[in-house]
């Protein structure tokens, strides 16, 4: 098909626009965090005198490197268990009919539409009295209530895709069912598996409303809850410079890993399973 | 190597529908067996239970003596090539015909000699390091027939496997598969439902329809003694073409005249009792035993008839000539089955006329839209019941 010039400059001035628009905040909290504190609040877009302190400033915070250290390792282990746990889910809703499947996914579907904050209130009271308040257990579990949903929603479509024949060849050639599932389903679902990974990954990082109602101390507390009460200089000054580094900071990994992966989650790895 | 025996398999789903019901077959070691039949009519199911990858619901299957009906498809030893490849993507064309005997945990210096014999085999050395992505249709097709011969199983199993190459390939494929079989001695199982397929390459043929067994034999007793009508009605190309009849004194009483029955026939008709006289039958008759008369000298047997040719096709060494009769219409549960199967179903009917095709030596000198005359060989003729749609006849003789 071939779009015509008028088309052509359409659509790169809507795309152009929507490209600036979003990027516009994130450029400008890079210009933020590299302001001088003295000329932080001058209201020009790029900073009039660069600096480095705001970097390094959080970086001696305890505050900062130990809500880093927070929020890689909850974020990490959630990821790891969701996944996991929704490979099995989903190879199984793809695969076999059982009676509740539909089921099944029905009330995936409806936890992962819940607001999270209407459980944060519950959840907050449950923990203080099991003691789960302020650990990591107590921001996992919370996490993968609602990653586990999206994770098996999307695992189940990857699965889906996969010939079945595939796996029935591997059965007559001589696997067993886990052989089946491991040397020939898994790496045909392994950009699913990414994909779906980053997603969720994605989430418990951003968190902001389970980390700052279900942990008050360095001991659980991510990067998005600390950054909330990061101190000022002195009791009357905001801590712009450094809230702009430390969002910098986190938002580094994540831009990191889409770049990284972007590719395997785009390309089909079927191709030419089937006669095509 | 081995046997496989098939004893009352009968296929249920949940739901009550019975896909392949009280099937019985014996298929000897080395024999090439062919399941045939319209879509839907469980040939593929049956290949999947001997397989293992459907549950048989009733019934016993045996491989080479042992009952198999719990084992799990990898402790059966056979070798399947699926309609659509299924190939592994992510491995390389070696990896793929090597899977099995890595699965069993075979030395790699063995695996690597014996794929490389298959590869040569079958035209794929230099082929193998590629992934099936880069191969063409019929590149893909020969290596999942690879897979399944490194491995030197009891059994193949076939689904269709020529079903998406083009027509050309197609043809080259099967004489390979034909020549591959002979030459390992392999015992086969090809699910096809193209009779043409089935009757070039089976040393037997099993016909299905609807889930039952309708005939089993070589491609010739199918092909000269049907025992019904559906059977008849599918193996052959053109197909056979059926006249509604009427049983005289020692004649059938047909659209196109009356037709002397063979001595063999008479018999048959009288054994099977009922009165013969006045009986309705549905004559059956293949296009090639009609000739243009001017072409018979000294007919044994048979009848010449008066046509006009509505359309003649020339296929360079022979014609096909298509002419109505007047007669009603041929009811039957079976052909009309077969007519939704090929899609001449849909084709509207020209009234109470019966369309014939008669396959005519190319030397013949009929005209399109002339009058002219044809003689039917009548020790051919098949003639079966229109309320059961079984065969009349039971000993026609075998080409």
């Amino acid at each position: 098909m071939k779009r015509s010039p008028r088309e052509i400059t359409g659509w790169s001035a809507a795309i152009a626009i929507v490209v600036i628009a979003s990027l516009i905040p994130i450029v400008w909290i890079i210009s933020l965090s590299f302001k001088d504190p003295s000329t932080i609040a001058d209201g020009s877009f790029l900073p009039t005198k660069w600096t480095w302190t705001n970097y390094s400033g959080i970086f001696k915070q305890s505050l900062f490197t130990d809500a880093l250290r927070n929020s890689i390792g909850i974020a990490l282990i959630a990821t790891l268990i969701s996944v996991v746990l929704a490979c099995f889910a989903a190879y199984a809703i793809a695969r076999l009919d059982f009676p509740g499947k539909r089921l099944i996914l029905v009330f995936a579907l409806a936890i992962a539409m819940f607001p999270p904050i209407s459980i944060v209130g519950p959840l907050y009271n449950m923990w203080r009295n099991i003691g789960l308040y302020d650990t990591w257990p107590g921001l996992i579990i919370p996490y993968m209530t609602f990653a586990l949903p999206l994770a098996i929603f999307t695992l189940s479509a990857f699965f889906r895709e996969i010939p079945w024949e595939l796996e029935q060849a591997a059965q007559v050639d001589g696997a067993t069912p886990f052989q089946a599932f491991f040397k020939v389903i898994a790496p045909l679902a392994a950009p699913g598996v990414f994909t779906t990974a980053i997603l969720v990954f994605l989430f418990c990082w951003n968190d902001f409303v389970f980390a700052v109602s279900l942990t008050s101390t360095s001991k659980a507390e991510t990067v998005p809850a600390a950054i909330a009460s990061f101190p000022g200089a002195s009791q009357f000054t905001a801590p712009i410079g450094s809230i702009a580094a430390a969002a910098v900071v986190v938002t580094i990994p994540i831009i990191v890993i889409v770049l990284l992966f972007q590719r395997r989650i785009v390309a089909g790895l079927t191709a030419g399973a089937v006669k095509g | 190597m081995a046997d496989i025996t098939l004893e009352h398999i009968t296929k249920r789903y949940g739901d009550g529908y019975e896909a392949v019901k009280d099937l019985n077959l014996e298929i000897a070691d080395g024999e090439f067996m062919i399941l045939v039949g319209p879509s839907g009519c469980g040939k593929s199911t049956a290949l999947r239970m001997v397989a293992g990858l459907e549950d048989i619901s009733d019934g016993q299957l045996k491989i080479g003596g042992e009952l198999v009906n719990d084992r799990a498809p990898k402790d059966r030893d056979i070798a399947m090539v699926f309609q659509n490849y299924a190939l592994y993507p992510h491995m390389t064309v070696r990896e793929n015909m090597g899977f099995a005997l890595k699965l069993a945990k075979t030395p790699q210096a063995e695996i690597d000699r014996k794929v490389n014999e298959v590869a040569q085999v079958l035209d794929l050395e230099q082929h193998l390091e590629r992934k099936p992505a880069n191969l063409s249709g019929g590149q893909r097709q020969r290596v999942a027939m690879g897979r399944a011969i490194v491995r030197d199983p009891k059994a193949f199993l076939m689904d269709e496997p020529l079903s998406n190459l083009d027509a050309k390939l197609r043809v080259q494929m099967r004489t390979e598969i034909s020549r591959l079989q002979q030459q390992l001695g392999t015992t086969m199982i090809y699910v096809t439902h193209d009779q043409t397929e089935a009757l070039t390459l089976g040393d037997r043929i099993a016909v299905m329809r609807s889930g039952v067994l309708q005939q089993v034999g070589s491609p010739g007793e199918l092909y000269a003694n049907p025992t019904n009508l559906f059977v008849a009605g599918f193996v052959g190309s053109p197909s056979m073409n059926f006249l509604p009849g009427e049983l005289a004194d020692g004649v059938v009483k047909l659209p196109i005249g009356d037709v002397r029955l063979s001595d063999e026939a008479r018999q048959d008709l009288e054994g099977g009792g009922g009165p013969a006289k006045g009986r309705q039958v549905i004559a059956g008759m293949r296009p090639e035993h009609f000739e243009d008369s001017g072409l018979v000298h000294d007919p044994p047997s048979g009848v010449k008839f008066p046509v006009t040719i509505d359309v003649l096709e020339s296929m360079g060494s022979e014609y096909y000539a298509y002419f109505n009769v007047e007669s009603g219409r041929v009811a039957s549960q079976e052909l009309d089955e077969l007519a939704q199967d090929s899609g001449v179903g849909e084709i509207p009917h020209a009234g109470s006329r019966t369309q014939v095709v008669a396959r005519l030596d190319a030397a013949s000198t009929v005209k399109q839209g002339e009058p002219g005359e044809l003689w039917y060989d009548s020790s051919r003729l098949q003639l079966f019941d229109p309320e059961s749609g079984r065969s009349l006849l039971t000993h026609s003789k075998v080409d």
